[in-house]
Formats: C-alpha cells, structure tokens, sequence
C-alpha cells in the first residue's frame, strides 16, 4: 500500500467535511421540523415493524407489485445505489490517506469480481436513468402529467446527477486501463470503452482519471446535499417511514382521546359541571384536527418527507380519477411545502409566529378535502407506506369540530344521527319497522 | 306471500333470559333503506334455515357513529359509540354478524379501544362458515354457469383485507366469477364511502359509480355482486344510468344465496 499524503488529500478531507457538515446541518433541521408535529405512539410491536421495514422499503415489495416497468427499473438504480456505496467507500478511504484502490491488493480477485459487478450495475443504472428520462419528458405516463415547475425539474435533475456519475465511474476505469505502470486492465465494462481513450498521451489520461475520480466524488457529495432539498430524500427516509407504519388494519381511523374525554364528562351523572382545569395542566388546550402542520402527528410530517412524488396515490384515487380537485400527492406536497415555509419561519425568528397563513386554505382547499371516500387506495397504493388520508381525515375533523364549516349536506346527516341515531330522517321507534314489513 | 321470517329482539329474548349465540347488526341502511331492506331480509331467511340462534337490537340499535366519524365528527361518533357499547354490553354480547362492511369497520376496529370488545363477522363471512359446518348447504340454482362480477367494498377488502370470503360465495353458487380491471386491493371505491353517500360529489368529470360500473360492465357480467348495502345502491345507480336496469341485477351475495335456495 502506498501512502501518498499530500495536498490533494487535505482539499479532499476540507470537501468532505463540508459536505457532511452541511448535510448534517440540513438533517437536523427535517428532523426538528418532524417534532414540530404531535407526539404519536409508533413503536408498539417493534418485531412486526421491522419485518415490515424489512419487506417494503429494502426488499422494495410494494414497487414491484402492480408496475413491473416502473418497479424493474427501481430495483436497478436502488440495487445500484447501495451496492455502488461499497466502492464509495473505498474512494473516501483512498480520498483521506492518499492511497490508489486500497482494497485493491488485499483482495486480488475478488476485488476484480466486485468492480465488474459495480460496472454492470453502473451500465443498468445509466439504462434505468434513460428509461426513467424517457417516461418523465418523451411518453409522459399519466402519473407524472400534471407534475410542474420545481416537481418536474426536480426529477430530471436527480435522473441526470444519478446518470453522469455513473458515467463518472466507468470513465474512471476506462481511462485507468491505459495509464501504464497501474496493472490495471479495466473491469468488465470499463475494459470495452477503453480502446476510445488510447491514443491519447499519458499526462491527458491522468488527468482525466483524477478528473473523473475527483467529479465522481464530488458529485456525490454535492448529491448528498441536495437530497435534503429534494423529493429524493425518499432514498433515507423511507426506512424510517414504513419502520412507523400503521399497522392496524387500514379502515380504522384513530380515536381521539380529548373528545373521548369530553363525551365521557358529559355522560357522567356525577361530573361536575363547574370544575375548572386543574392548577398545573401544563399544556395549553390544543385545537380539534388540524389547520397547520403543527397540528399533524409526527408520523404525517415524516411522511411529507418521506414522499418522492410518484404519483401512485393519486393514479389511483377515485376522486382523482374522475376529475375532482383532490389528489393524495398534493396533500403531501403541500404538508412539506407549509413545513418548510413554517422552517424558514423558524430561522429566522428563533422560534415560530404567526405569519398569517395556514396548511388549510392557503395550501390545501376545502373543495379537497371533501372529495374524499376514504377508500384507502392511496394508502394502498403508497410503496413507502404514507398514510394521505389520515391528513385528510385531520383536517375534517377541524373543518366540523372547530369552524362548524362541513358540507350542508353532512350537517343534516350528522344532525339526523344525534337526533334519530340514523344518517336520514326516520324515527328511531321505526327501527324495527322492517321485521313485520 | 312470502314464509314469515323469525326475527327475535334482543329484549325479548332477554325478557326469557335466553341471550342468543350472536347479534345480527343490522345497520340503518339495513334498518331503513327499501332497497337495502331487502338484504337483511334475505340475511334473515338464510339464518332462519341454518337455525341460527340469534337477536337483533331492534329499536335499541343505533348509527355506529361511522358516517359522522369519516366526515371529521369525532362528537357524534364518540356518543354514538359510547351509547352502543353500553347496550351491547348490558346483553353481554360477543359475536356480532353484519351485513355492512361499514358498520363491521366501526364494531370491529374502533370500539374495542373505547370498551366495545366484540367478534365481529361479515356475513360473507358467516354464511361461508354457515356452509362449512354443513348448516347449510346450497347449490347454484339459477346462477349455475353466470358470469357474476364482484365488487369489492372499500371497507371489507382494503381496510380489513376480506377479500375471500365472497368469492368462495359465488364459487359455491356454481357461477363464474369475473374480475374486474381493478379488483381485490386494487379495487376501485363504488364513491359512497367517507360520508359521500350523504351529499353530492365534488364538481369533476364523472361520478365515481359510473366510472366503477363501466368497469363492471366491461367483464359482460350476468350479474353485479355487492357486500354492502351503500356500493349496491351506487352500483344499481350505475347500472340505470347505463341503461341496464332491466337486464343486470346488482344482488348482494345474501341475495343471491337465499334466491338460489328459494328461501
């Protein structure tokens, strides 16, 4: 092994701390806008959740379920993204000790095997990026169709970043192959494209190898930090999210413990009607459901980082589908973007103040929310296991409980069922009317 | 005329201190809507045959809250449930049947936190073990060889993952079963789920029932099978507004297995 210690490496160890530094930096801050929200118990069954973890966001299984086209590629670039971190990890420990392929000599042919393998895996990712391209822009599927502005570049920039280093890294090879004195050949891909660079004299091809050794990297650092900024934030926070999934059986919706309180004081003979709160209730009374994002769970906020936008929520939403203004995606998209608006709120303020605006109305609209069945394809159809329509359930429930605003007709049908303790107008004597009818 | 049917009340049968072996939740669709009336009717007559011993609440029963709870009423849903749990648990009931997925939902998933510890069945469900023990026992009759087309309900498939049992139901009525495009947990919602059954739909391009009774119509069925009383009204909606009210009956799987018993 020979260590070259020099300034290169000092350059490469400033690069790093920097990126880490300000991904830290980035990290900190979803992960304090994540306890913005409400506290929830998510940690029950601990050996069910990481089964789950286990199955849905590494094994991948419900992207591969309905979509073979889209879930094949997925595997592709994901398989291609942690297996490739391996050689990653060599290039840091190269980058901070000055050395040349570290494991290189340690492990002889194995060594070899795992570059060619990284290689193939590289070529996959570059096709998998061009299809991806191609279903973004050229053949938009329908999914992707009302994706704009930010959302739509957001994708691209992250499709070309993943395909130019890739290309990186196979350049890397192919232009190592012809420096003499290396006792490199070029792996299995690299090795091919390698004839194209060998008329070129050996000063120009060190210095595309270190070009393209030292893009690579820096590439991925600067990746690293866009991903805070970015739908593909998924790629972290996709553990953590299904590791926190609902496991109870989807139809059933939370029972909210300050109004179980309530109801029950009011069904209490011996409860006293004047009692006030006691002295050292230490927390302010909190509103029914939620306006802002504060008023979410933990859980739902993690979940608004946690969505990469692909859009199978709303595919299958049957109010999508049959053109109301509802769409699954957007509540996710619009609970992130009211979270890193309160985020910036933060920053600047030290703390949060009012600034006039709110998740409902100025983000999410009424004509949305009650357009909802509550079917639970979304939920369904979520392959990190994002829970929309528990949002969109929130929301009602602040609509009914605090503004009294919901829709006419669901005020008669719940004043009906106070009333008659049926949705429509007939006497509960009449009950039983069917038996004799 | 049609056979009397045996319906006793919870009360009465308490009055006799003779507590039956489950309740039958009839719901108030079940309870209330002409069309939905006849679904119970048919669940009674299939219980009466096999000699079910079993009650219903009658005029003590009461909305299980699920319409208010869906459209954000927490209030009228807790009071509904509190009120519920006090007379199922006063006849000290255990096993609930009900011919509403909606209703199974709520009994099964949100009163067990609130107090309300019951088994609750679908009938689907019930009538397949019905027919497991050999307490009952049927055979096609005149849906032999039809092409029946099943439509899932949001809340016995996705939310509870009852996906089976009425399928084994029309495999048991000798038919042939067709799926739909979107079936099981891909299943599209029939648009009455999350309290839209009581108002009308947003503005947009189509009403969800006729998009999921196109999709229907496209396996050519003989008939449309439902589970729950609201998809069969949005389905026979469906159905009129594609003008085949005459030749395409929406039956729930109940129906259909009283009809081809003659019951």
């Amino acid at each position: 092994m020979e260590l070259n210690f020099g300034l290169q490496n000092i350059l490469f160890l400033a690069a790093f701390g920097v990126a880490i530094y300000f991904f830290s930096k980035n990290f900190g801050k979803i992960w304090r806008n994540i306890n913005l929200g409400k506290d929830v118990n998510r940690s029950d069954r601990p050996k069910e959740r990481w089964a789950l973890m286990a199955r849905v966001a590494l094994g991948q299984s419900k992207m591969v379920k309905r979509r073979a086209v889209a879930g094949f590629f997925h595997v592709l670039i994901y398989v291609g993204f942690i297996l490739i971190n391996i050689e990653v990890a060599e290039i840091l420990i190269d980058g901070i000790l000055g050395t040349h392929r570290v494991f290189m000599p340690l492990l002889g042919p194995v060594y070899d095997a795992a570059i060619s393998f990284f290689e193939i895996l590289a070529l996959l990712v570059i096709v998998a990026c061009i299809v991806f391209l191609f279903r973004r822009n050229v053949s938009v599927v329908p999914r992707f169709k009302d994706l704009k502005g930010w959302a739509k570049k957001d994708g691209n920039y992250i499709l070309f970043i993943e395909l130019v280093l890739m290309f990186a890294l196979l350049l890397l090879g192919a232009t190592e192959a012809n420096i003499e004195g290396n006792h490199v050949d070029g792996w299995i891909v690299s090795a091919q494209l390698a004839p194209l660079f060998s008329g070129l004299d050996q000063g120009t091809l060190i210095m595309m190898e270190r070009a393209a050794w030292w893009f690579h990297i820096l590439g991925i650092f600067a990746f690293l930090n866009y991903l805070p900024y970015s739908k593909h934030f998924h790629v972290i926070m996709a553990f953590p999210n299904v590791w926190h999934s609902k496991l109870e059986p989807s139809g059933q919706f939370s029972n909210m413990e300050s109004v179980k309180k309530e109801v029950e004081l009011m069904m209490d003979p011996n409860a006293d009607p004047f009692a006030a709160p006691a002295e050292d209730a230490a927390e302010e009374p909190s509103r029914f459901g939620a306006k802002d994002v504060m008023d979410l769970n933990r859980i739902q906020l993690m979940n608004a980082y946690s969505c990469t936008e692909c859009g199978r929520c709303t595919a299958s939403c049957p109010a999508n589908q049959t053109g109301k203004k509802l769409s699954p995606r957007k509540i996710m998209m619009d609970t992130r973007d009211r979270l890193s608006e309160v985020s910036n709120v933060i920053d600047e303020l030290g703390q949060f103040e009012d600034d006039g605006r709110t998740l409902l109305d100025d983000f999410i609209s009424r004509e949305e929310l009650w357009a909802c069945t509550t079917c639970n394809a979304c939920t369904e159809a979520c392959p990190v296991n994002i829970d929309p329509m528990s949002i969109i359930v929130d929301m009602r429930r602040y609509l009914v409980m605090e503004e009294s605003a919901a829709n006419p007709s669901l005020n008669t049908m719940m004043t009906n069922i106070e009333n008659n303790a049926a949705p429509w107008a007939y006497a509960q004597a009449d009950r039983a009317n069917w038996i004799n009818e | 005329m049609e056979e009397k049917i045996v319906v006793p009340t919870m009360a009465e049968l308490a009055a006799s201190d003779k507590l039956p072996e489950v309740l039958f939740w009839v719901g108030c669709a079940g309870s209330f809507d002409d069309r939905a009336k006849k679904i119970t009717k048919a669940f009674v007559k299939i219980l009466n045959k096999a000699n079910v011993d079993f009650g219903v609440l009658g005029t003590e029963e009461s909305c299980t809250g699920d319409p208010a709870k869906r459209a954000g009423n927490e209030f009228t849903f807790m009071m509904q449930a509190m009120q519920n749990i006090e007379v199922l648990n006063a006849y000290e009931v255990k096993k609930i049947v009900t011919t509403c997925p909606h209703c199974f939902n709520t009994l099964a998933n949100e009163y067990p936190e609130l107090g309300g510890k019951y088994e609750v069945i679908h009938h689907t469900q019930f009538i397949n073990q019905l027919l497991k023990d050999g307490r009952l026992s049927i055979e096609g009759g005149s849906f032999k060889g039809k092409k029946i087309t099943f439509h899932d309900p949001c809340y016995l498939g996705r939310a509870n993952g009852i996906y089976e049992a009425p399928r084994e139901l029309i495999q048991k009525l000798d038919a042939e079963l067709v799926e739909m495009r979107r079936c099981k947990s891909n299943a599209l919602c029939c648009g009455a789920g999350g309290a839209q059954m009581f108002k009308e739909p947003e503005p947009g391009k189509k009403d969800i029932n006729i998009e999921r009774t196109e999709e229907a119509l496209e396996t050519k069925p003989d008939f449309i099978a439902a589970a729950c009383p609201f998809c069969n009204t949005m389905m026979t909606d469906g159905v009129k507004n594609s003008a085949r009210e005459g030749d395409l009956p929406v039956l729930d799987l109940a129906e259909m297995i009283a009809n081809a018993e003659d019951l």
